[in-house]
């Protein structure tokens, strides 16, 4: 299927929102303005939005420790986000769950999580949800390498099995969990482990939107379909370290800078719509602009909201107690 | 004597130990890292430096790096300390004991009793703990009052560099699974440790500090802020003593029963979550066995009964701070 004008704008815009964001949470948290543990998605966009534009709201996600990127795929405020992250009332979370809890249930957006390899059973069961109550959603799971090797994670692709669910298994493999690379890490093939499990399984270069986008298109329709789950290794890269202050001196000297010059993802993608003479070189610049104008002003908003309140510490623990 | 930082301290604990005994090992997450990477290798020493320098020293045969896969790593460390290992496993966050709980408390905290006493069990989970660092609801809790509720384990809380070294070597000599907590804001907290090795027994409080008025109970890096408090009332005439149980299981009931009935005031500081928490266990052992001699009600000092939150201020106020520990040192002293 051919992506209309409209579908390749709003690709290029989310994963410019994605890379804007991070770079600019980069500096703030560098600059002392953000508490806590924070883990950047940069490098990686072309990978959350191939998969989220194939979904809807009906639809759920799950995401990792490092969930800025998929949050915003799914369409999460922008403002919001940054007002979680900066720990303020405004937040999507009202300031209680951080860079690591970010969620907004009513986009299908079931939390970033900072236990890894939580997500999958979570995942399940919102497919589970969608079976049951004939929603027609399907639910994916993003996982790291690092999240691929959990019990949790193996046990989901089998109870998504047998139960033919919706699901899909995103293993995004940057290369490294924290600061083990998954080429030691991972025993046997992504591939072959959902395989093995009887679903199919599909590697895709993450640096390429259009063949990420092709492949979650084939996946997003198995499960809506009936047909199932999958599982799709994604390769990408990661820019900034494990951590926000990871000092990332486990990779070879320049491989940052040098997947950054040879293989980013917002740059091919730009050539390939410019090559083609899909889009025009001012439409995109014209959404950096705009972009870049969004996230100035989310910065601005959660700095000048407001921190929680006392009494706010003790809300929300129940629905009623 | 060297000042030296609780980090360093539980490093020279485990080089110590893994000079001296060949089977101790260390595993974990990152524990060196830049497995299987092209760049640096021992690159973190644990995601907060504390075992930096044991990769170089003692090689990956003994300073293994894990996949993520705590269930898989802490299991197999209890094997390989039923089986003749004496293995020291870092579960980075020990709010990551859901992901492998069962490990630690239906299998290794269980061996010796079922197996009718054939089993031995020498394995040390060392573990970060506590709240601090805005790392919000999944990175911050207290959960050694889990752990304390489980017979077969050994739960050790150091709350100072000096009490880490020491009570990490008995950790490691000990025969039975230990859970040591390690309090995540109390890394750089430095004071006089000495270079040679040393143990502190299980089970044997410490007084850090000894007054007429007041006994305060503290757990952990609570005992620091019990400390403060102390020091600050002194000059208002309030003399409290502070008892450190270092251990919560084993657990120095004597000296808590004491030290209450010293004073007859107690205030109790833990910074696990209040329901059946060390403060309500002590306070319950303390009522049982020295009611006649309390002159107060006994105070606890805990957190609210919600997770930890992420944003800085309601972090602070969800902490048991100094101030609040004056509070109600000074409430009991005037009953």
């Amino acid at each position: 299927m051919q992506l209309s004008r409209d579908d390749l704008l709003k690709a290029y815009r989310d994963m410019r929102v994605i890379r804007e964001f991070e770079e600019r949470v980069h500096e703030e948290f560098a600059a002392g303005g953000i508490p806590g543990f924070v883990h950047l998605y940069a490098g990686e966009e072309a990978s959350a939005v191939g998969f989220c534009m194939n979904l809807t709201d009906v639809d759920h996600i799950a995401s990792t420790h490092r969930g800025h990127g998929h949050s915003l795929a799914k369409g999460c405020d922008v403002k919001g986000m940054m007002g979680e992250i900066f720990g303020r009332q405004n937040g999507l979370c009202a300031g209680k769950g951080g860079s690591m809890h970010i969620a907004d249930l009513e986009l299908g957006m079931m939390g970033a999580n900072g236990i890894v390899g939580g997500g999958p059973p979570l995942i399940c069961g919102a497919a589970l949800t969608a079976k049951t109550l004939k929603t027609g959603g399907v639910a994916i799971a993003f996982v790291g390498d690092g999240g691929s090797n959990q019990g949790t994670t193996l046990e989901s692709y089998n109870l998504a099995k047998v139960w033919n669910l919706p699901a899909i298994f995103v293993v995004e493999d940057n290369g490294y969990a924290e600061a083990t690379a998954s080429a030691w890490s991972v025993g046997g093939s992504q591939v072959k482990r959902a395989e093995a499990f009887g679903m199919p399984g599909y590697q895709v270069d993450g640096h390429d939107f259009f063949a990420v986008h092709e492949v979650a298109r084939e996946v997003v329709d198995r499960a809506r379909n009936g047909d199932g789950p999958s599982l799709v290794h994604v390769n990408l890269y990661r820019y900034y370290g494990h951590f926000e202050g990871d000092a990332t001196t486990y990779r070879a000297a320049g491989e940052s800078d040098k997947v950054r010059a040879e293989r980013d993802c917002m740059d091919i993608f730009r050539r390939r719509v410019t090559e083609a003479a899909l889009l025009d070189k001012k439409q995109l610049d014209a959404i950096d602009r705009e972009v870049e104008s969004l996230i100035d002003d989310s910065v601005a908003e959660a700095k000048a909201a407001p921190v929680p309140t006392a009494e706010q510490l003790l809300t929300d623990v129940y629905v009623s107690y | 004597m060297a000042k030296k930082s609780y980090r360093q301290a539980i490093n020279e604990a485990l080089a110590a130990e893994m000079r001296r005994d060949e089977r101790v090992i260390v595993m974990g997450e990152d524990i060196a890292g830049g497995m299987g990477a092209p760049g640096e290798q021992d690159a973190w020493g644990g995601p907060m430096g504390v075992t930096k320098g044991l990769e170089p020293e003692f090689g990956r045969d003994r300073v293994l790096d894990t996949p993520i896969t705590e269930s898989a790593f802490i299991g197999a460390a209890a094997g390989a300390a039923a089986t003749g290992l004496r293995p020291v496993a870092e579960l980075m966050f020990v709010d990551f004991m859901g992901v492998c709980f069962d490990q630690i408390f239906n299998q290794a905290a269980k061996f010796r009793y079922m197996f009718g006493g054939k089993a031995v069990t020498p394995l040390v989970v060392r573990t970060m703990y506590g709240a601090g660092l805005s790392a919000a609801s999944q990175h911050s809790q207290c959960l050694y009052p889990v752990f304390t509720h489980i017979p077969g384990l050994k739960v050790a809380l150091p709350s100072s560099a000096y009490e880490a070294k020491g009570l990490l070597i008995q950790s490691i000599r000990d025969d039975d699974p230990v859970i040591f907590f390690e309090h995540k804001a109390m890394y750089d907290d430095e004071e006089d440790v000495p270079d040679e090795s040393y143990t502190i027994p299980f089970g044997e409080a410490n007084l850090t500090r000894e007054g007429d008025d007041v006994t305060i109970v503290a757990f952990g890096r609570m005992v620091q802020f019990a400390n403060q408090v102390a020091d600050k009332l002194e000059k208002d005439d309030i003399t409290c003593t502070v008892v450190d149980p270092r251990t919560t299981s084993p657990l120095d009931e004597d000296t808590i029963i004491e030290m209450a009935e010293e004073t007859g005031r107690v205030v109790v500081v833990d910074e696990a979550s209040p329901r059946c928490n060390m403060a309500t266990d002590v306070s319950a052992l303390i009522t049982q066995n020295a009611f006649k001699a309390l002159k107060a009600p006994i105070k606890m000092v805990t957190p609210p009964h919600v997770p930890v939150p992420f944003a800085a201020d309601l972090e602070k106020e969800y902490i048991p701070s100094p101030e609040k520990i004056e509070a109600a040192v000074r409430e009991v002293a005037a009953a």
